[in-house]
């Protein structure tokens, strides 16, 4: 039981992480959704199984299982929501092309 | 910094991190009101004031040099005055040694629910509490009095029609939200009753109600919620939790004891505790849903018609 | 274990708010906020796990669903009309 919680647990820090250094390094906004938004839900995924393993009362699981569902539709509906926006917003994305012209 | 969005953003990052710190500090209640209230309801309200008063803020006409001096004195001689108090904590700190520990020891006899924020709040400081029930709703009759719109039919077929070509673009949201919103008043309800034994109370579960009932306005359209949410039926709703507050405590001077003395409700004293505690904080909870939707609406509103003068007069 | 996950999220906020401060865009700042909201939500559960009180998932259920709602709220008012037309007035 401890080993397989660890193991979510380090997955899903390592998926945080990377979606951290993600929303630093890449170039641009839609790019970036991207990496928050991906690493975002599976990253919360992995976490809160590690935690449900670990704990031994059952609504303590129950409310985690509720924290979880929700997180799986609110994650991408904000995600949409503000691509959405930005492209409503004539916020162009940068496409390769340009710059292999120049 | 002139941008008042950002400014907003940044008032909403800022209680979101005290109420991690509560978290850190093991205030479990405190947290919880923090993280509802000034993260969700305070960064809402802000948004829809400052789409009528304008996005950035107006260049300021003197240098405020005094006011900056006088701030600082009177700050350093606050900071001054502190460094003679008990350390942060310390067990043998005054205020640590003679309320605090009657409540702790005694509230389970007395009042019987495990959650002391709650006891105290509702039955050892239950007159605070309508004093700050009593403030909210005055705070809605101020908003009521001062910024109420008499609504003309004209507007009504104007906006139904802007709603429907909304419906495109809002369609993901739409039944997304029409998923979560029965959830978010559900668990408001589970907060306002479970306040007993875990954190909650009214206060939290009037918060997260409106703001269920906010994210359908925003998404719905400010006339369909007007249909679903009638204006008058939500003005009496405000005033019916005062009066459920109120009478609690007239039952018990009716019954020959102190106002809001709980133990007259019942035969037996922690039973009548029990009683008084869930009748105060449904109408804390009733009262402050109500007002906080008054506002929303009223602000709302007015800026629907601002909206629609100006497409009537361009 | 708990304690590493812990110190993870922490830098992951603190770079969030790296790109908050620093985004040219108006949607970067929206999108470091969403995320550093979300990352509250797993902060809160893992604290609660840490100190040994579960009653923290209430605290981290409401913080979910007010960061949904914020983002939802900072979208739809700065797409208002209001807004487009103060800025023109500027330009």
């Amino acid at each position: 039981m401890d080993i397989t919680s660890a193991l979510f647990l380090l997955i899903g820090s390592f998926l945080c992480l990377s979606g951290g250094v993600g929303i630093l390094r890449f170039p641009d906004f839609y790019t970036r959704m991207h990496a928050a938004g991906v690493t975002d839900t599976l990253a919360t995924a992995m976490i809160l199984i590690g935690l449900m393993l670990q704990s031994p009362d059952a609504l303590v699981v129950i409310k985690l299982i509720i924290i979880l569902l929700m997180t799986l539709f609110i994650s991408p509906t904000a995600s949409h929501a503000l691509a959405s926006a930005a492209i409503h917003n004539n916020l162009k994305p940068v496409l390769e092309n340009k710059k292999d012209n120049e | 910094m002139k941008d008042l969005f950002a400014v907003i953003m940044l008032a909403g990052i800022y209680s979101l991190l005290s109420a991690s710190f509560f978290v850190a500090m093991d205030a479990v209640d405190v947290a919880f009101t923090e993280a509802s209230v000034g993260a969700g309801i305070s960064t809402l309200l802000m948004l829809v004031a400052i789409t009528m008063t304008g996005r950035s803020e107006d260049p300021v006409r003197h240098k405020p040099i005094l006011a900056l001096v006088v701030v600082v004195i009177t700050g350093s001689l606050l900071i001054y005055g502190t460094l003679d108090m008990p350390y942060f904590g310390s067990v043998d700190a005054p205020v640590h040694q003679h309320v605090a520990p009657q409540y702790i020891n005694d509230s389970m006899q007395k009042v019987g629910m495990p959650n002391i924020v709650t006891s105290v709040l509702a039955s050892y400081r239950g007159f605070d509490t309508f004093g700050e029930v009593v403030v909210i709703f005055t705070a809605g009759i101020g908003v009521l009095a001062l910024l109420s719109v008499a609504r003309r039919p004209g507007d009504i077929a104007e906006i139904d029609s802007l709603n429907k070509t909304m419906h495109e673009e809002f369609l993901i949201l739409r039944i997304v939200a029409k998923m979560l919103i029965p959830f978010i008043l559900l668990f408001a309800l589970y907060v306002q009753f479970h306040g007993d034994f875990g954190p909650g109370g009214g206060f939290q579960a009037g918060v997260i109600f409106a703001a269920a009932i906010i994210l359908y306005t925003m998404l719905f359209g400010m006339s369909t919620a007007r249909r679903v949410i009638n204006q008058s039926v939500i003005q009496l709703f405000a005033a019916i939790g005062v009066l459920v507050y109120g009478s609690v405590g007239v039952i018990s001077l009716l019954e020959g004891k102190h106002f809001l003395d709980y133990s007259a409700l019942s035969a037996d004293p922690v039973a009548g505790q029990h009683i008084g505690i869930l009748l105060i904080e449904l109408g804390v909870g009733i009262t402050v849903a109500s007002v906080m939707i008054i506002i929303f609406f009223n602000f709302a509103g007015r800026e629907n018609s601002q909206q629609s003068q100006e497409n009537n007069e361009s | 274990m708990l304690i590493a996950a812990t110190i993870a999220i922490l830098v992951v906020m603190i770079m969030s708010i790296l790109r908050a401060v620093l985004g040219p865009t108006f949607y970067d700042r929206i999108l470091a906020v969403n995320m550093i909201g979300t990352k509250t939500v797993l902060l809160i559960s893992l604290l609660g796990f840490v100190m040994g009180r579960p009653e923290f998932l209430d605290i981290a259920i409401v913080y979910a669903l007010i960061n949904f709602i914020s983002v939802i709220g900072v979208l739809h008012y700065s797409d208002s009309s209001v807004f487009k037309r103060s800025n023109e007035h500027k330009k």
